[in-house]
């Protein structure tokens, strides 16, 4: 446990001191701040944006930001130490593979999670009070569920950055295959079966779409988001086509959970195969 | 006394390449073992076996009295400290949190490891970030890393690289100063300079097989290397060739007041008394076969000497 403790508080203070945790903080709350003030502009509104619209545009804006933040900040966790010398060095001391990678991720974790909250929070305690509503705890409770299914987001794309760090040798490696991974999460795999739906005319059918959409988790976040708002029209994309699948909450953040595990796991496996 | 190091017949393959071969060598406790070799020649692959960060495909090995690589080979990991190569600490932090990293690792208390870097003269920069550092100052921090917890076992593997001489030399002072204290090294190098007075046994290693071991005069007698006269005088070139070869000189030079002479390692004593019984003789200096020399001497292809 010290062990552990110890490689989380370092990275945890790596990440603090490389202005990570601050950038991204910031990042997402600018980002939150404009899209909530000016956000009502494009549909010419004037006007902060009500609670429901926000969600939903806060969560078009979380699945381009926060895979790509947390690639960036993980793509040579692994890799990058071995190239440093670093890991060669780690191995040597009274310390197990399993707790240097748990560690290291748990750190990068909090980091995520720390700035998600910080940025997102920040964003909603200016909202609320400019909407009026900073006692209501109903806004509170939907805006924590946000930041909480975001913490997962980037927990998620964390995992699958470890997963690729764990199988690369080079940095330049991990960094071109970590910008491909968002690149099919957060594009690709929408645009394909938006593809398939056009070209087999809707056959698909909506069970099995709906499903289909499980296997992206930016989708997953999506509906989360989605059904947090509570307000279906406003849902840009094919969300709306989904709305029969009807997903509980509860089961789309359990199958966020899922999507962090797996490839952490992955990356775990992967680790213990590295040979130095 | 048990040895520290133990290697029986170890041969460990590496993608398909024979990185080393049929490997013996045992190490002694308080000695200064100097691991030589060129590039690929097996030296960081050995280190590595003999820290269990890999595992060697057949052969034996016992390190402290334990199987490296082994899970109940913990308690060697923390009697045992280790340089890499090449390494880059983490340059965001300062030279206090990178050493306070490795010694909760290791855990040892924060007073041993300020006692460390202000033993190596690092305290005054410990605050900065290390991305700040000289290569020097990195170095030692590697160094005080590798000491962090008394280790009874120091593997340094090329712990001079990028130094200057003045560096190299504090550090080769500073290993003397651990074996004093009764720690087992082993260094790793190819740059031979500087080290011969350091080390009391050498290892020479090529392509992944122990060429020879042993203290440098026995390897020095053993390669039969000439060693070298210098001698300066007043000397009579007339009757001078067939005297030196009585006296047992291989080769001469005289280049005015210098006589330059070769001789063999049994023949140096009584070729030197000669010389002093010269009546012309000023000045006498001898050489033996430097570290480099027996280096390259045993670094030879059994097969082409001359490759």
């Amino acid at each position: 446990m010290h062990e552990l403790f110890t490689v989380v508080r370092k990275e945890f203070r790596e990440g603090v001191r490389s202005r990570w945790l601050l950038g991204i903080a910031l990042l997402l709350a600018l980002f939150a701040l404009g899209l909530g003030y000016l956000g009502g502009a494009v549909s010419g509104r004037a006007g902060i944006l009500p609670l429901d619209t926000l969600i939903v545009s806060l969560a078009s804006l979380a699945v381009f930001l926060l895979p790509l933040i947390a690639l960036l900040l993980g793509y040579d966790a692994i890799v990058g130490e071995k190239e440093n010398g670093t890991l060669l060095l780690l191995l040597s001391y009274p310390l197990s593979r399993n707790q240097l990678i748990t560690g290291k991720f748990l750190g990068h974790l909090l980091i995520m999670a720390l700035a998600t909250v910080v940025g997102f929070g920040l964003a909603g305690v200016v909202l609320g009070f400019s909407l009026g509503r900073l006692s209501d705890p109903g806004l509170w409770r939907i805006f924590g569920l946000f930041i909480f299914s975001s913490m997962l987001l980037g927990g998620v794309f964390l995992a699958l950055a470890y997963l690729i760090s764990a199988m690369v040798r080079e940095k330049s490696h991990a960094a071109a295959l970590a910008l491909a991974v968002w690149f099919f999460f957060v594009l690709a795999w929408d645009l394909a079966l938006l593809g398939a739906l056009v070209l087999t005319r809707g056959s698909i059918g909506d069970g099995l779409f709906s499903y289909l959409l499980l296997l992206n988790p930016n989708d997953v976040f999506r509906l989360a988001s989605f059904t947090l708002a509570g307000a279906p029209s406003l849902y840009p994309g094919m969300a709306p086509i989904v709305h029969k699948g009807g997903f509980s909450l509860a089961l789309l953040m359990g199958i966020l959970i899922v999507w962090l595990i797996v490839p952490f796991l992955l990356a775990c496996w992967r680790f213990r195969k590295i040979t130095l | 006394m048990e040895p520290v190091i133990e290697l029986k017949t170890i041969t460990k393959h590496y993608r398909g390449v024979t990185a080393v071969e049929e490997l013996s060598l045992q190490v002694q406790p308080g000695e200064i073992l100097g691991l030589l070799g060129g590039n690929g020649a097996g030296k960081t692959t050995t280190i590595k076996l003999i820290l269990g960060l890999i595992a060697p495909d057949s052969g034996e090995l016992k390190v402290l009295g334990q199987q490296p690589g082994n899970k109940t080979a913990r308690n060697l990991r923390t009697q045992s400290g280790y340089l890499p190569e090449s390494i880059r600490y983490y340059e965001r932090l300062s030279g206090r949190e990178v050493l306070d990293y490795f010694a909760r690792l290791k855990h040892v208390p924060a007073l041993e490891r300020d006692r460390l870097l202000e033993q190596m003269g690092l305290s005054h920069a410990a605050d900065r970030p290390v991305v700040t550092w000289s290569k020097g100052m990195r170095q030692r921090l590697g160094l005080a890393q590798a000491f962090l917890g008394k280790p009874r076992l120091l593997l340094l593997d090329e712990p001079s690289s990028g130094l200057d001489p003045i560096a190299t030399q504090d550090l080769l002072d500073r290993l003397r100063a651990k074996r004093r204290e009764g720690c087992t090294i082993v260094v790793s190098t190819h740059q031979l300079a500087g080290i011969e007075q350091h080390v009391d046994r050498v290892a020479i290693l090529r392509r992944g097989q122990l060429r020879v071991v042993g203290p440098l005069d026995v390897l020095r007698r053993g390669s039969g290397l000439p060693y070298r006269i210098r001698a300066w005088g007043q000397w009579q070139e007339k009757g001078l060739k067939s005297q030196l070869s009585k006296w047992g000189c291989r080769e001469f030079q005289l280049d005015g007041e210098l006589l330059e002479l070769t001789t063999s390692e049994k023949n140096k004593l009584s070729l030197i008394r000669r010389l002093l019984e010269q009546p012309g003789l000023e000045d006498l200096d001898l050489e033996a076969p430097g570290l480099e020399m027996l280096y390259r001497y045993y670094n030879q292809d059994p097969e082409h000497p001359d490759a």
